[in-house]
């Protein structure tokens, strides 16, 4: 039991983005990027071998896998009994984690030496994507919430800085703000949680938290808020940072905008890593939810629910193919959530748990390759707008193979990964809510439609007119696409019920056909619709879009969730909050400060005559106070 | 020495030098003048306690030793005063207490 490699993980990606951010510009650029990449390699034989060293050297402990602490030492201490550690925590779905982040890591690395080439600021996109390797690998390793926390924010600052990589264009630069805002918004939720959490049971530490013992939660019994239960309350607060890092509806809005980014930037961060942080979160924190905050749970599953539906709708109208990923992105997250929503704890009712970190394992997959297959499109035509392309598989044949089989893969075509996971989740669901079964089914059927709606549109069609012939990318972007490829077909036989559960504890599953096979036909019609109105540019997409009318706007509008919180924020914030604030600030607050400092002032104006220097002065005031202190004395007492 | 001289006599001259020293030393603007105003305020006090002390309590001395100190502790206070005053003097070619106000605010 030995895991001292474990800290490199950590200290490699930290110490190349200080030589890269410090030191990249006095290279050239090929260097801080051949840096980077190799930092990473080293770091995904690490995170293999640890994953081989866990699962299957030291394997179960009294039939369950147990939680590792690795490394740890004090950082704060509050009280004796209330400290903050930094560490390392080794259990099934943080080495889960380890894999899946250090592999799209390295494959986005290698992919963008030849996507970011002769781009300004090469060295600094390296450093930035080294930072971000540094802070979601430190968060998936935590062994308090509170060390969470930190590199949840860190994830939040490289987010924001990668997002706003080109800097000179003012709608990244606007994206990445939003990002950042609206995901530290959803921080302050989970801030306050963890504050009610350890409040009431004196701990950060996630060996306690979720533990055997339930004991520490015994304070907060009887305690209620508005009607809620206080671990409810802190269990919703906790989920509202992870529905902010994961763009859960209603916090959805700054994901698709922040495609503004590089594209292997969206490949990494925003599909396939940090925004599932909040899945992961509520994975890590999974006991706590289901024995102490089970109302908690069901919101979350219900809100999971609703946002696979309502970014899977979206997704169908929208034209910019990386848009199309991102709303596909937070319907597949929609699904993780519902996932762990319905999930039970022990054996096989824990498989909703399963599931999830099973499709979060596949959806990286896929989802990468997806985004680095859009980025070799773009590199390839200049365009992110579906109108701009059409029948590219000439061109870019390999590209165009991997491509369709992410599509396949994310439809659940049998065989393929994502089938499998996707299929589990369907599995969990229908053992729990049948309402929330029949959304996930529907969205099955949906997301195959707007993937091939995508792929047709792409690969198949008329041919534009290009500016240039398209040209296959080169081999350091499509290496890392025929990596993934592999990943996504092959990732689902890995048994996860045997490794990842949420009792630790491996179960056995088994292929339910009565779902799996409902759901493969509902994929494939999916599929026939989209080769129907796609295959061949037609105008009956048109006509479909014209005859639903107000609703196509809408959805093509995102159901303008977007104006609403322009509206609520400029129009109702702004004018009724935030007007008389600023008044009162400007007015009462600087008013009483600038009152004092004007009375001081002006006194001292007043008062600084009495001393002139004058000796004879001090003298003559001497002894009249003097002569009227005698008088004093002599008459009054 | 004092015999037939009534206290009050006495006591009036003292006052008087006492007041004479208060206004030089407001008025004058000689500083050396301003030490001999000290030295008139000074020498009013000595003449007060070797007078109360020979008038009220004839048997005891401490009037008169206390006298005796005021009389060293104002040489002392003189010497230095002088140090001062020379130095002021070299700084400022100058022993007007006018010119002797940058030690204001």
């Amino acid at each position: 039991m030995n895991y001292s490699l474990t800290i490199l993980i950590l200290l490699i990606p930290f110490c190349v983005f200080l030589f890269n951010g410090l030191l990249g510009m006095k290279f050239k650029p090929v260097i801080s990027g051949l840096i980077g990449t190799t930092g990473l390699g080293i770091i995904t034989v690490i995170s293999y071998l640890t994953a081989w060293q866990y699962f299957f050297v030291d394997g179960m402990v009294d039939g369950s896998f147990p939680k590792v602490t690795a490394m740890s030492m004090h950082w704060l201490t509050l009280t004796p009994s209330l400290t903050i550690d930094m560490g390392i925590l080794l259990d099934p779905i943080s080495v889960m984690m380890l894999v899946v982040i250090s592999t799209v890591s390295f494959m986005v690395h290698i992919y963008s030496l030849g996507y970011m080439k002769g781009e300004k600021g090469f060295e600094r996109f390296y450093a930035f994507l080294s930072l971000f390797s540094f802070s979601m690998l430190g968060l998936v390793v935590a062994t308090n919430i509170f060390q969470m926390y930190i590199f949840w924010e860190l994830v939040g600052v490289s987010s924001f800085l990668l997002i706003g990589f080109y800097y000179t264009k003012d709608s990244a630069v606007a994206a990445s703000k939003k990002a950042f805002i609206v995901t530290r918004f959803a921080d302050l939720g989970f801030l306050i949680g963890i504050l009610v959490l350890s409040y009431f049971t004196k701990t950060f530490d996630f060996n306690v938290l979720t533990g055997e013992d339930h004991s520490i939660f015994a304070s907060t019994a009887g305690v209620s808020f508005l009607g809620m239960s206080v671990m409810t309350w802190a269990a919703l607060l906790i989920f509202m940072g992870g529905a902010g890092k994961s763009a859960m509806f209603p916090l959805h809005i700054w994901l698709p905008d922040a495609m503004e980014g590089p594209t292997p930037v969206s490949a990494l961060i925003h599909a396939a890593t940090m925004v599932v942080a909040g899945v992961f979160l509520v994975a890590r924190m999974f006991p706590v939810f289901y024995f102490q905050a089970p109302d908690a749970l069901t919101v979350i599953s219900y809100v999971g629910g609703f946002t696979s539906l309502f970014a899977a709708v979206i997704a169908c109208t929208q034209y910019d193919i990386k848009r199309v990923l991102a709303f596909s992105t937070l319907s597949q997250i929609g699904y993780m959530m519902l996932a762990l929503g319905v999930s039970g704890y022990e054996g096989h009712e824990g498989v909703g748990y399963m599931a999830s970190m099973f499709h979060l394992f596949t959806h990286a997959m896929f989802k990468a390759l997806l985004f680095l297959g859009a980025g070799s499109i773009i590199h390839a035509v200049h365009s992110n707008v579906m109108q701009d392309m059409g029948g590219l598989r000439k061109y870019l044949p390999i590209t165009h193979m991997t491509f369709l089989i992410a599509c396949l893969t994310i439809a659940g075509v049998p065989f393929l990964s994502g089938f499998f996971s996707k299929d589990e989740i369907l599995v969990a669901a229908f053992e729990h809510n049948k309402i929330l079964f029949a959304v996930e089914f529907l969205v099955a059927g949906l997301t195959a439609f707007y993937m091939f709606r995508l792929y047709f549109n792409i690969f198949w069609g008329k041919e534009k007119h290009y500016h240039h012939t398209p040209h296959e990318s080169p081999l350091t972007m499509t290496i890392p696409l025929m990596i993934l490829a592999f990943g996504s077909i092959f990732a689902g036989y890995i048994p996860f019920s045997k490794l990842v559960t949420a009792d630790s504890m491996p179960f056995v599953t088994h292929l339910d056909y009565a779902i799996a096979i409902p759901s493969v036909l509902i994929g494939l019609i999916g599929i026939g619709i989209a080769w129907l109105l796609y295959k061949k540019e037609s105008l009956i997409p048109e006509k479909i879009s014209k005859a639903l009318g107000g609703f196509y706007q809408a959805v093509y509008h995102k159901f303008y969730i977007d104006e609403v919180y322009i509206f609520i924020t400029k129009k109702i914030i702004f004018n009724y909050v935030s007007r008389p604030v600023a008044w009162f600030d400007r007015h009462i607050v600087d008013g009483t400060m600038n009152g004092i400092g004007w009375l001081t002032v002006t006194s001292s104006k007043g008062i600084k005559g009495l001393q002139s220097g004058n000796l004879p002065q001090y003298g003559m005031v001497f002894v009249l106070a003097a002569i009227i202190l005698v008088l004093v004395f002599a008459f009054l007492i | 020495m004092l015999e037939g001289i009534p206290i009050t006599h006495v006591l009036i001259v003292s006052a008087f030098m006492f007041f004479a020293g208060v206004c030089g030393f407001i008025i004058r603007r000689n500083m050396i003048t301003i030490l001999m105003s000290i030295e008139l305020i000074l020498n009013a006090v000595n003449i007060n306690l070797v007078v109360f002390n020979k008038y009220l309590f004839p048997d005891q001395l401490q009037g008169h030793f206390f006298a005796l100190f005021v009389v060293g502790i104002a040489a002392a206070e003189a010497s230095v005063a002088i140090a001062l005053i020379i130095n002021i003097y070299r700084r400022l070619s100058s022993i007007s207490v006018d010119k002797v106000n940058e030690m204001k605010y």
